[in-house]
């Protein structure tokens, strides 16, 4: 077997030109928060390194994230896919189908045992022993089960892997279970958001890559690199935010003026991603610089928080749906009142002992 | 005779007992009580925390309320020139940082300090008396008792409260709202290292938000019923309440036992 060709072959025979390479590799690590010492060391690796295989495999999913991938900017998704890594089984991008497609499944995880990535789009569904997702004539969860078993790392591409996003949100009738509940033995790495942001996928993809390793993660296991802060932090309508002039209705003058939507339900405060620095379709705008409050697609269950407008969950427990301010001023009315009728009832029986008394 | 709580109970087991005051008194109590006629109950660190923590508690709730629901946009000038918002979360920041230490300093007096400063602390479920006089407090407040015992310290049903609500309802807060603190700190601040694994548990931001507004709701009922009972008290029970809880002395209306 031929040793596998490196990433800059591949890259060279695609006709990218060595300064278009270098210029890929500041890129990327500008990306990556890298300072500049890194830039040799990228190219480097790429020139060294043989290409990482990856299956991409795709569960319960509206393919939003794949959607995504290709429509990254830098690095463009054609490197990554092309060149970089070699998908070798992404069965919405390949050309085979049906038992070649499954085929070249098997032959990949047998060529590459331990050394390829999975990557999983949408999630399993768990109810009816998964018949909710079949591929290939079988339950998604056992193609998933068999993909994980061999592979070096798992990313979980989006909501729906990471979290399970819009088929887990209540009551879940086909049990979507995010990956890293079906999977417990492999590192994984979750990539949240509905879709997550082009340059951020393939931005993970090219630090496994070049490092050899897993970027560093947070508590939820998510890449630093990008989730480490709220939409909110970076917002560049936060000095509105400080200032306390907000969008009080859709449409009026202080909307107009760009001012702070958190009083529209902007979810920007409690959601982790990397919107308002990368910005979407090439650094073009993200949901806030358009005009309409964050709705936190990145976050754990956020189909399940209630309205895209409020600012607090919604509260289902009483039977009726309130936030906690409904539930917790409500109460404190209620007991004020019963207060005050204790205050009266004590009142009215002082009296009247003092009218015994004397 | 008469009996008073200045002679000793003819039917007592012990000399703890002989004095006929509530479970709650102890043998200090007793002695302090024969030579004067109030206790000295709340030691000054006790008073300054309930009171620095009842201020810090008000503008916590004042200014945790605007931040969850803004007042309406204020047009002093262009956005650099103002920090509304700005300042009602400084304002509701650094009150939580000096709930904090003094929550931290009420605790540390509860080990060094007298018996009743460990009241707040525990629920005294194992003692029979206990519960005989919480039965008798919440008949007092039905309606159903027409004198109310003589408490030194907290009497049960507030003892059960001030646990509930204050002891377990402030570390709530502390709890939650640390780890809100800590996601605007950043990843890898002193906050975060320290409570950055709440939100890890709650998984999602906008849910540790919703909590932290049920914890207000909770501390404002409490201080609802706290401020009315303390002033119902101290017209209908036969103790002082709320000049206790300035000169820290115990007084009685009278002399009779219990």
């Amino acid at each position: 077997m031929p040793a596998i060709e490196t990433f800059y072959d591949v890259m060279r025979r695609q006709g990218i030109t060595r300064r278009s390479f270098m210029k890929y590799c500041s890129l990327t690590a500008a990306a990556l928060g890298l300072g500049p010492a890194y830039v040799p060391k990228i190219a480097h690796a790429m020139e060294t390194k043989p290409r990482t295989p990856v299956i991409w495999v795709h569960g319960l999913e509206c393919t939003c994230c794949s959607e995504s991938f290709i429509r990254s900017a830098h690095p463009l998704a054609k490197d990554v896919v092309l060149s970089m890594i070699s998908l070798d089984y992404d069965d919405t991008l390949m050309a085979a189908a049906g038992a070649q497609a499954e085929a070249a499944l098997q032959d990949t995880i047998d060529k590459y045992k331990g050394n390829y990535i999975l990557a999983v789009e949408g999630n399993p569904p768990l109810n009816e022993d998964g018949m909710y997702c079949i591929v290939g004539g079988k339950p998604f969860v056992d193609q998933l089960r068999h993909a994980a078993e061999h592979a070096k790392a798992i990313i979980s591409w989006g909501a729906c892997a990471s979290y399970g996003c819009v088929q887990a949100a209540a009551p879940n009738p086909t049990r979507a279970t995010p990956v890293h509940k079906v999977i417990t033995d492999k590192p994984i790495i979750k990539v949240p958001g509905c879709p997550p942001i082009a340059e951020v996928m393939t931005g993970v993809i090219t630090y496994m890559l070049t490092f050899d390793r897993m970027p560093e993660l947070d508590r939820q296991g998510r890449p630093q690199m990008f989730y480490s802060q709220r939409i909110h932090d970076k917002c560049y309508r936060r000095p509105h935010f400080d200032a306390g002039q907000f969008v009080e209705t859709w449409d009026d003058e202080n909307a107009r003026k760009g001012y702070c939507l958190y009083k529209m339900g902007c979810k920007g405060p409690t959601t982790y991603n990397a919107c308002s620095t990368v910005r979407w379709n090439e650094g073009v705008s993200f949901p806030i610089q358009s005009g309409h409050g964050c709705i936190g697609c990145s976050e754990d269950g956020f189909w399940d928080q209630g309205s895209f407008y409020d600012r607090l969950t919604n509260i289902k427990q009483f039977g009726i749906e309130a936030n906690a301010d409904v539930v917790g001023g409500t109460t404190a009315a209620v007991v004020g009142g019963a207060v005050a009728v204790h205050a009266a009832v004590s009142a009215l029986k002082r009296a009247q002992k003092k009218n015994e008394e004397a | 005779m008469e009996d008073t709580i200045h002679t000793p109970n003819p039917k007592a087991t012990g000399a703890f007992e002989a004095s006929r005051l509530t479970g709650d008194a102890t043998e200090e109590d007793l002695d302090s009580i024969r030579r004067r006629t109030s206790v000295y109950v709340y030691e000054a660190p006790v008073r300054l925390w309930h009171w620095l923590n009842a201020l810090m508690i008000t503008v916590l709730i004042v200014t945790g309320f605007l931040i969850g629901a803004p007042l309406p946009s204020l047009q002093i000038g262009e956005a650099t020139e103002q920090f509304v918002m700005g300042y009602i979360r400084f304002g509701h920041f650094a009150a939580a940082q000096v709930l904090t230490v003094i929550f931290f300093g009420r605790i540390y007096w509860a080990f060094v300090g007298n018996h009743h400063a460990r009241q707040l602390f525990y629920v005294p479920v194992w003692r029979k008396r206990w519960w005989k006089e919480l039965g008798h407090e919440l008949r007092w407040y039905a309606f159903l008792e027409k004198t109310p015992k003589k408490y030194v310290g907290h009497n049960p049903l507030a003892q059960l409260a001030m646990f509930f609500f204050m002891t377990l309802g402030i570390t709530f807060m502390l709890i939650t709202g640390w780890a809100l603190y800590a996601e605007g700190a950043g990843q890898g601040s002193l906050p975060d290292t320290a409570m950055g694994w709440v939100l890890g548990l709650v998984q999602n931001s906008q849910r540790l938000h919703t909590l932290h507004h049920l914890g207000m709701w909770a501390i404002v009922i409490f201080m609802i019923v706290h401020i009315y009972a303390a002033i119902r008290e101290d017209i209908m029970s036969r103790q002082s309440m709320v000049s206790t809880m300035i000169s820290g002395h115990r007084t009685f209306k009278d002399d009779r036992i219990e």
